[in-house]
């Protein structure tokens, strides 16, 4: 619940956000959004919510990208936007 | 003015978080894409549960500090039913300091708000198994068109039609 | 299409910004006043969970405790979501000729090796999640996931035929089945004994060593997360390899 900290996240996620949507390399794509997932992570940490910030760690940062790289090995890694 | 900011800062970024992931899942051509903006999305509305969660500076993490049996359970419950129905204000400092006559009862302003977390925390775990689900329909999508982007599929699914 | 994505969605933000910016009555961020913050059920858990339930973490005791049903049919919509994928990718092919091509099929020195190190410390912090989230953050779903990641990791490492073998297919169904099984057990051990559904305050009676309510609800809760981590553990694993492999089971990523 310190405002500077939360201010600071909260800039970054939108650009962040933004890159992830953007990218041609799915790969890196999967990769910038497990970054997403982290600084969403350390958001809620720092708005007391612990429970929360744990489970998006292990899940978000973790198993999801993991779930989105082994899908993008077994499809295609370009995408035409 | 900065007290404008500080008091609605957070609500800003859910909505522009949320717009983005909205236009990620409409605009964008392949299926991934339209995962992760539907995640972006998903990651929005629980950014807005737990931002309303907060309370002020001083409130702490959901935790009680559990030091020995500070809090005894047969008398609390008696205190804190009757304080439900009664007063609930007397009792300001009895989370911070240790109360002399009676036990303890947590004090509502000093924790964050633990039904939000709740929510939310089942919500992620649930997301993520239905975001197996959709990539896993997306690598049966792959395995019959060969494409995983929008326009293609759209005219191989009728040219199928028609043929 | 994209133009009017853009109308839409600039269109919604704007009217969206509008309400939480402009509207008086919508509360401030980290006021205590928000009418969220002052309704009487978080006020209720804030101040008596540590009273009927003797767990310090507010939010397990209200995830396993008070809201115990949308827990169980969260586990369940686990468990379901891991059948779906099943249903979806899983392909059986007899005589096992086209194995999908792997990067490389040898397994690194330097990860395997590091790897053998990590597990175990992986899955002793996983157990330590479950056991310690009733008084620091945690519990079964984390713990699940943690625990799910590890044999992810093996899979990773070595191949997934060496993780199948240590965790095959059909005990991850198993053992996804057994935690609902716990989690409903506990619902319907407190039945028989004489309460509504998920109540677990009357277990007390048949707990060996415990006498009050409120020690059986806590031990109650922490049997709870134990199924809640069978499931997330086991379903983890099986959407991992069903999706590395195209639902073939076998080499893959």
């Amino acid at each position: 619940m310190i405002f500077a900290f939360d201010f600071i996240i909260l800039l970054f996620l939108i650009p962040v956000a933004i890159v992830a949507l953007q990218l041609k390399d799915l790969l890196a794509a999967a990769m910038v959004f497990g970054i997403y997932s982290f600084l969403m992570c350390l958001l809620w940490a720092e708005m007391g919510a612990v429970d929360v910030a744990f489970t998006e760690a292990a899940v978000g940062a973790g198993v999801s990208a993991v779930f989105m790289i082994a899908t993008i090995f077994n499809t295609k890694r370009n995408s035409s936007d | 003015m900065e007290e404008f900011i500080q008091s609605r800062f957070n609500y800003w970024i859910y909505v522009i978080l949320m717009m983005i992931g909205l236009w990620g899942m409409i605009s964008k051509n392949n299926l991934i894409k339209k995962l992760i903006g539907m995640s972006i999305f998903q990651t929005a509305i629980i950014l807005f549960y737990v931002s309303v969660a907060v309370k002020s500076e001083t409130a702490n993490i959901p935790i009680l500090p559990h030091h020995g049996h500070d809090y005894s359970p047969k008398i609390a419950f008696a205190h804190a039913v009757s304080d439900d129905h009664e007063n609930g204000g007397h009792d300001d400092h009895a989370g911070h300091q240790a109360h002399p006559v009676g036990p303890k009862i947590p004090d509502p302003d000093g924790y964050a708000n633990p039904l939000p977390h709740v929510l939310m925390l089942t919500a992620i775990v649930v997301g993520v198994a239905t975001l197996g689900l959709a990539l896993a329909i997306t690598q049966k999508i792959y395995r019959e068109y060969g494409t995983l982007e929008e326009d293609q599929l759209l005219e191989k699914v009728r040219a199928d039609d028609h043929g | 299409m994209k133009k009017l994505a853009g109308i839409v969605v600039f269109t919604v933000g704007l009217i969206l910004l509008y309400g939480v910016s402009s509207l008086d009555d919508f509360p401030s961020w980290g006021t205590p006043d928000s009418p969220a913050n002052k309704s009487p059920l978080s006020q209720y858990f804030i101040k008596n969970t540590i009273v009927d339930t003797e767990v310090p973490n507010m939010v397990t005791a209200v995830l396993a405790d008070y809201r115990g049903y949308d827990t169980m049919f969260e586990t369940v919509v686990i468990f379901v979501a891991g059948l779906g994928i099943f249903a979806v990718v899983r392909v059986f092919e007899h005589g096992g000729a086209s194995r999908v091509v792997t990067a490389d099929t040898k397994p690194d020195i330097i990860i395997t090796n590091t790897c053998r190190l990590l597990i175990p410390l992986i899955q002793l912090f996983a157990l330590y999640v479950l056991a310690h989230g009733h008084s620091s953050p945690g519990g079964g779903f984390q713990g699940g996931v943690i625990m799910g990641a590890s044999f992810i990791l093996v899979a990773l490492a070595w191949d997934l035929d060496i993780a199948l073998k240590r965790f095959s297919e059909k005990q991850a169904f198993i053992c996804s089945g057994i935690g609902i099984l716990i989690y409903a057990g506990f619902g319907l051990a407190s039945v028989f004994l004489g309460e509504e559904f998920l109540n677990y305050g009357i277990i007390h009676k048949i707990l060996p060593g415990v006498d009050s309510p409120e020690m059986a609800r806590y031990y109650a809760m922490l049997g709870v997360e134990i199924g809640v981590m069978f499931t997330v553990t086991s379903i983890m694993f099986l959407i991992y390899g069903l999706l590395a492999t195209r639902g073939k089971m076998t080499a893959g990523l």
